[in-house]
């Protein structure tokens, strides 16, 4: 016990210096848990994807469409449960900085499909019976406070024209990794309009979301489904929901591996400035080191004071840095809720942070305390700090 | 009287183990801040170098990408007929009428396609981009499925080596030469014929028309002309301008990263370089009365110490700056979420940033430094020659 109480006596000693770098290790920490939850975030998409949906897109890229006569063809290929229809608008809410994604989807079934979004009944009917009705997610709709019944104008870029949409539904996250900060509207409303003005682009759709019998055969019909359009004018790609999500952060592998390699860079950065104090205080007390082994203690013991004593440092400034992680990251998701929908701190992220203070308290020890342990009681006592 | 500069060096040079954890930790905060800086500054040039300053790119009005627009044939060739645009010497214009598609190729190394931009030009659209050269085989004969992919593309990506053939819309592409477009967008696309393109993928409308102007003034009546005409009723921007709009978000994105970790890392290297500088002067307390009674004032105390932390700072940015521009070797490869297409772009060290990076890792030795200084310098002679 009177171990613990000396490595406690000895951390506090030098107040401004082991306060200075507890506040270090503080905001290292913190950084290393948002910057964590950033390439979290990245993931939400696939994270909410459902084992038993596809998605089909068109074999060339997802910027061409396939006819929405497909459907009916892919419903007969044996496994297939549902199939229904979804489009990216990429429309404008006022300003471009406003971005949130805009789906055109099928109103009759697509929330069949997707049933971890939670909404009344009444509202799922008003939505379908009009046309220009729109449903938006429960965080979009308090961004922008939308209630329902009010007008949404949306400026089209994919699709020309100002289109409004009267919002008849909103709904609620199933869980947390639920996306709520997109919008969903008729696909017919779309496709009338595109009759009149765009006649070559009707009935012609981005993807289709398709829902499957047994998720196991994901695979096996996937494969009958592009066989099905093989040698067509769109031929179709097919895959599960999630490994449609991953393709989008493929394309950003680099940009995320940065930040993956930037976390830790942090954590080497406080490395060295933990090691540092470290380094300071066991060169000040050689003479005491010299002395405790003058009185008998191994130099292990001395060894083992060295690292106690780092290791109570990084905790502490661990500990704080993982309470401190939570609200901040809170804030910090409120801030930059337009670039990720889900921004939640992970029970990896904080384990991670844990083990990453841990590391940061041994490595920190390592020199100092194999040079006090080695150290002649002669030299050591004759040292002036 | 100053205290003698070698007093302030040997201190440091003493202490190695301290010195270089704190040096080091600075060094990789400005290594850091320069490498964010660089990243930005090279993908300005890959989007600057993109436009000409003489060239207009027409799309259609409320798209922002040209992945976007659509342009009849029609429209097109009224752009053309405007007075404004330079001719070449058999009298037509300088026009190129392009259409552009994505198409997923696979990256060396991953089992996932990335989108690469596929454009249809038309046979002046070589003499519009003067930094477009062909350093590998051929260009493609107009009028054929023959098509030239970039340099980056042709670095990064699978079966694009030249005689090799890509397949989509129903054919397949022979792979005739490969272009060098300066670091510029280009580098990350493919280019084939445009009829042929439009032809395969059942398209009617181009996606943008591409114009030089006879004089760089004209650009006012231009794009008003075209703008007001309701037959077009296209929207005319500068190139230079256009490609740097295509970027503005992953600028904006890279720019807010590196400002965040700046700060971040920067707080953790000024607390290094103060606890050392604290224990700097704790150490050297009686040194100090020394000083102080050999007749050595209060400032020149405080100077010598904040020297001594200003050199740690320098130390630092100079082995981070050094560090930083190693990465110019490197080229990244991402995703632009404007144009949602793939956008190669490599880390560029300019005076600018050598300059910004050392005033920042200078400002951080000051800051660390300054406190630890100021308790120097108020020692009182007595108390400190005792303490010794």
């Amino acid at each position: 016990m009177y171990y613990l109480k000396l490595i406690f006596k000895n951390v506090f000693r030098a107040k401004l210096r082991s306060s200075l770098t507890i506040i270090g290790l503080v905001i290292a920490i913190v950084a290393f848990g948002l910057l964590q939850t950033v390439v979290d975030a990245w993931f939400a998409g696939s994270n909410a994807s459902s084992a038993s949906r596809m998605v089909t897109r068109n074999a060339i890229s997802l910027v061409f469409p396939m006819p929405t006569y497909y459907r009916e063809r892919m419903r007969a290929v044996s496994g297939v449960k549902a199939v229904t229809l979804l489009n990216w608008f990429g429309g404008i809410y006022k300003e471009p900085r406003n971005f949130f994604p805009q789906f055109a989807i099928d109103h009759e079934n697509f929330f069949d499909l997707y049933p971890e979004f939670l909404m009344p009944v009444d509202q799922l009917l008003a939505f379908k019976r009009d046309r220009q009705g729109a449903a938006v997610g429960r965080k979009l709709a308090d961004e922008f406070g939308w209630k329902i019944g009010d007008t949404i104008p949306i400026r089209g870029t994919i699709f020309p024209g100002t289109w409004t949409f009267t919002l008849r539904a909103i709904f609620d996250a199933k869980d947390e990794t639920t996306v709520t900060r997109q919008m969903y509207f008729h696909w017919d409303y779309v496709n009338e309009y595109l009759k009149q003005k765009y006649p070559r682009r009707t009935d012609q759709i981005g993807t289709f979301v398709i829902e499957v019998n047994d998720p196991s055969r994901v695979a096996d019909i996937a494969k009958a489904i592009d066989a099905e359009f093989k040698n067509s004018l769109a031929e179709t790609l097919t895959e599960s929901e999630k490994s449609f999500q991953l393709g989008f952060i493929a394309q950003m592998e680099q940009i995320i591996l940065t930040i993956r390699i930037v976390s830790f860079v942090v954590i080497f950065i406080i490395m060295a400035v933990v090691a540092n104090t470290m380094a300071m205080t066991a060169r000040e007390r050689l003479t005491e080191y010299a002395t405790l082994k003058a009185l008998g203690f191994s130099p292990l013991f001395v060894a083992a004071l060295i690292f106690g004593e780092a290791l109570a440092l990084s905790l502490i400034g661990g500990g704080l840095g993982i309470l401190l992680t939570f609200p901040i990251a809170k804030i910090v998701g409120v801030i930059a809720s337009a670039v990720f929908a889900v921004f939640r701190v992970s029970q990896t992220t904080v384990l991670m942070q844990l083990a990453c203070a841990v590391v940061v308290g041994i490595a920190a020890a390592l020199v100092p305390s194999w040079r006090s342990a080695r150290i002649k009681i002669v030299d050591g006592l004759r040292h002036v700090g | 009287m100053k205290v003698p500069f070698s007093y302030v060096f040997r201190n440091i040079w003493t202490r190695k183990l301290t010195t270089a954890l704190t040096a080091g930790g600075m060094a990789l905060v400005a290594f850091v801040f320069a490498a964010v800086l660089m990243l930005d500054a090279g993908l300005n040039r890959t989007m600057v170098g993109t436009g000409s300053a003489d060239n207009v790119i027409f799309i259609r009005k409320g798209s922002e990408t040209e992945i976007q627009s659509g342009i009849t044939r029609d429209q097109a060739a009224l752009v053309e007929s405007q007075p404004q645009i330079a001719r070449g010497e058999d009298g037509k214009p300088l026009s190129s009428k392009e259409s552009l598609v994505l198409i997923s190729l696979t990256k060396s190394g991953q089992d996932k396609g990335s989108n690469i931009v596929t454009r249809g030009v038309s046979p002046m659209g070589f003499v519009l981009r003067p930094q477009v050269k062909i350093v590998e085989g051929r260009a493609f004969r107009p009028g054929s499925t023959e098509i030239v992919v970039g340099k980056s593309i042709h670095d990064e990506f699978d079966g694009v080596a030249i005689g090799q053939k890509l397949r989509f819309a129903q054919r397949d592409w022979v792979i005739v030469g490969t272009f060098d477009a300066g670091k510029s967008a280009f580098d990350s696309e493919v280019w084939g014929d445009v009829e042929q393109l439009m032809q395969s993928f059942r398209r009617t409308n181009y996606s943008s028309v591409i114009v030089k102007m006879s004089d760089v003034s004209g650009f006012e009546s231009l794009a008003k002309a075209v703008d007001e005409d309701i037959r077009i009723a296209l929207e005319g921007k500068r190139e230079r301008l256009f490609y740097e709009d295509q970027s503005r978000a992953l600028s904006t994105f890279i720019s807010f990263l590196g400002i965040f970790l700046s700060v971040i890392f920067s707080v953790g290297a000024m607390i290094g370089a103060a606890i050392t500088m604290y224990s700097s002067v704790a150490m050297r307390t009686g040194e100090i009365g020394t000083l102080r009674a050999l007749g050595f004032r209060r400032p020149s105390i405080l100077v010598a110490f904040l020297t001594e932390s200003l050199l740690l700072g320098l130390v630092g940015g100079v082995a981070g700056l050094v560090c930083a521009a190693f990465l110019q070797t490197i080229t990244i490869s991402t995703m632009n979420f404007q144009s949602f297409s793939q956008l190669a772009f490599s880390f560029l060290l300019t005076f600018k940033i050598v300059l910004q990076t050392l005033f920042f890792s200078v400002f951080m030795g000051f800051v660390g430094g300054f406190l630890p200084a100021v308790k120097a310098a108020r020692m009182k002679i007595v108390d400190s020659l005792r303490a010794a």
